[in-house]
């Protein structure tokens, strides 16, 4: 798409005509300001004083930091667990995105279409979690339990839900079941957007299958879909923490798949210990910024 | 934009081997019945009489279909105290609310920032996309106390009005009139002498439709699975989601009410995003990160 750059000339505007332009903006700006600007500075600062809602914050300077990362080691286990969560689901998911969105791709456009409802329908469903529970429980009702009972392969339920070896692996399904979301439209759109002359030129040169198509043109094509579907995937996979508290419930057995999102939860949701709360938030969301910004920094540096 | 339509129809394939078709169509009816499966599982059971909720092991298909979860659901819904057609209007009212609001000052920003260019764009577009690097949990706490200082706490506008200035609506509208609306047809109509305001509602927004029915259905998806506890107290005020959450807490007794709650509140979104698969797939070509 050839992109027009012709700006506007900037000087000479009339004060009316700025205040015209700027009414555009300002009703978003304030509300972004006041809804997600100021909540990020307020956590940070917070997340420096004892505050209890009740009375007025008191500072505490790094008292919060020095009791999340040495005195509680239930944080500890929280920041490891968000990290191996998302170390796996976030790439298999982003992965998974784009290797469905090429596949719908190379399909008929029927088929396509079905396909793209199918593949986006869990992250439609939004609630339908306790679906999850009803097919792992470990009691009579589990659906799997039921079918592995059924086939002889086991003769006491399996707990899924509260049993710590099956319990990762359990989450990481489901999330993964619920990862192609915004991420993966982008990926079937901009797909389905390459330039078909490249696909032709490339024949010419040479190119003799798809896999070779996908390689040298649709990749490469696809950069700014890439950066895009990666951040989207970076930050829900460290954010998991509500399908935990819906599928495993509050706490999960023996804390087992307690995260930074269920520690924030924990003590800002129940225990109203605000600033430490905010520590938490903090140390949440510097990484998540830092993490998309490495990997953003990483991925810009392909095929350079 | 009808360039990007065309793309996606080409008939002609180049160099594709019938195998690797095969093959590739077998992978994705593997994985799709694995993203259906809960689906279908819900609509199952959502059908079955009591008997078969209760058979030993469970079944995944239901023998007998019946409706009667879905006139015991109506019944749980008439007997709760508060009538059940309030929590749906709570939740319709506060899906389109929040829709509108969202995509009328998403868009206008996008203007103000795309095409406008007013002095600070780079800045508030810069501040925009990494707001898309974290979510609301981080900024759960101290935006429950602004919300609190306005005095919102249950009403409706906790919900709603934070759901305006939602980063991701900014971002797609701002990506794709930069891509799609053409600068000289502006010039063009302010020549004409045609004001800002109506380029932007007559011109912009015409050009944009994919874009905002796109955003229509992101917005309206989340806030309707917004079960929106945290702010609203009052029974009077609370969410079809909510109400639903409760019908599941009652515990495997409701399993086939529930299930057929499940599949009502899936209808809607998976409807609205049938309808307008199309303008989302246009709308996602422009949704692209620049390094």
């Amino acid at each position: 798409m050839p992109q027009q750059t012709l700006r506007r000339k900037k000087s000479g505007k009339g004060f009316w005509k700025s205040l015209i332009e700027y009414s555009f903006v300002a009703p978003y700006m304030l509300l972004f300001t006041i809804f997600t600007v100021l909540p990020v500075l307020a956590a940070i600062l917070l997340s420096f004083t004892y505050f209890n809602m009740m009375e007025p914050p008191t500072v505490i300077w790094f008292e919060n930091y020095i009791n999340l990362f040495l005195n509680d080691t239930l944080f500890v286990r929280a920041l490891q667990n968000t990290v191996i969560i998302a170390a796996i689901t976030g790439p298999l998911g982003y992965l998974a995105s784009f290797v469905f969105a090429w596949i719908l791709n190379e399909l008929p456009r029927g088929v396509r279409t079905v396909g793209t409802l199918v593949f986006y329908m869990p992250t439609l469903s939004g609630n339908m979690m306790a679906i999850w529970t009803m097919l792992f429980s470990g009691d009579d009702n589990g659906y799997i339990n039921g079918v592995l009972q059924r086939l002889g392969l086991i003769s006491t339920p399996i707990q899924f839900l509260k049993d710590s070896d099956y319990m990762l692996p359990v989450l990481v399904v489901i999330v993964l079941w619920s990862s192609l979301g915004t991420g993966f439209l982008s990926f079937v759109a901009g797909i389905q957007g390459v330039d078909r002359s490249l696909y032709e030129a490339a024949s010419v040169d040479g190119v003799t299958n798809r896999w070779q198509e996908l390689w040298y043109i649709t990749l490469p094509s696809m950069r700014p879909q890439l950066m895009f579907g990666a951040v989207m995937s970076i930050t829900s996979s460290l954010g998991v923490g509500t399908v935990i508290t819906q599928v495993f419930g509050f706490p999960s057995y023996d804390y087992t798949l307690h995260t930074l999102a269920s520690h924030l939860e924990d003590y800002g949701g129940m225990r109203f210990e605000m600033g430490y709360a905010c520590a938490i938030a903090t140390v949440l969301f510097l990484l998540m910024v830092g993490t998309n910004l490495v990997i953003k920094k990483w991925l810009s540096r392909i095929g350079e | 934009m009808a360039a990007v339509r065309r793309v996606g129809k080409r008939h002609k394939k180049l160099n594709r081997s019938a195998a690797g078709t095969f093959f590739l169509i077998a992978i994705t009816t593997f994985f799709g019945i694995f993203m259906i499966m809960p689906m279908v599982y819900s609509v199952s059971t959502a059908l079955k009489p009591l008997d078969e909720l209760w058979t030993f092991p469970p079944q995944f298909f239901v023998q007998n279909p019946t409706l009667k979860n879905f006139s015991d659901l109506i019944r749980l819904m008439s007997s709760s105290t508060v009538p059940f057609a309030r929590y749906i209007f709570n939740t319709v009212f506060i899906s389109v609310v929040g829709t509108a609001g969202n995509v009328l000052i998403s868009s206008m920003c996008a203007y103000g920032i795309s095409k406008l260019k007013v002095r600070g764009s780079n800045v508030m577009f810069q501040m925009v996309v990494l707001a898309l690097m974290f979510n609301g949990t981080v900024t759960a706490i101290p935006g429950f106390l602004v919300i609190r200082a306005f005095g919102w706490i249950n009403s409706y506008a906790a919900v709603i009005v934070p759901a305006f200035a939602a980063p991701l609506g900014l971002y797609l509208m701002k990506q794709f009139m930069e891509q799609m609306v053409p600068d000289t047809l502006l010039e063009a109509a302010r020549i004409d002498g045609a004001s800002e305001y109506t380029i932007f509602f007559k011109i912009v927004m015409m050009i944009v439709k994919p874009a905002w029915l796109t955003l229509i259905i992101f917005t309206f998806q989340s806030l309707w699975s917004l079960s929106s506890s945290v702010y609203i107290y009052d029974e009077q005020l609370k969410t079809f989601s909510y109400a639903l959450s409760q019908i599941l807490a009652g515990g495997i007794a409701r399993a086939g009410a529930g299930a057929a709650a499940a599949v009502v509140t899936l209808l809607v979104p998976m409807i609205v995003f049938i309808i307008s698969q199309s303008n989302v797939v246009e709308t996602m070509a422009t949704s692209g990160m620049k390094d």
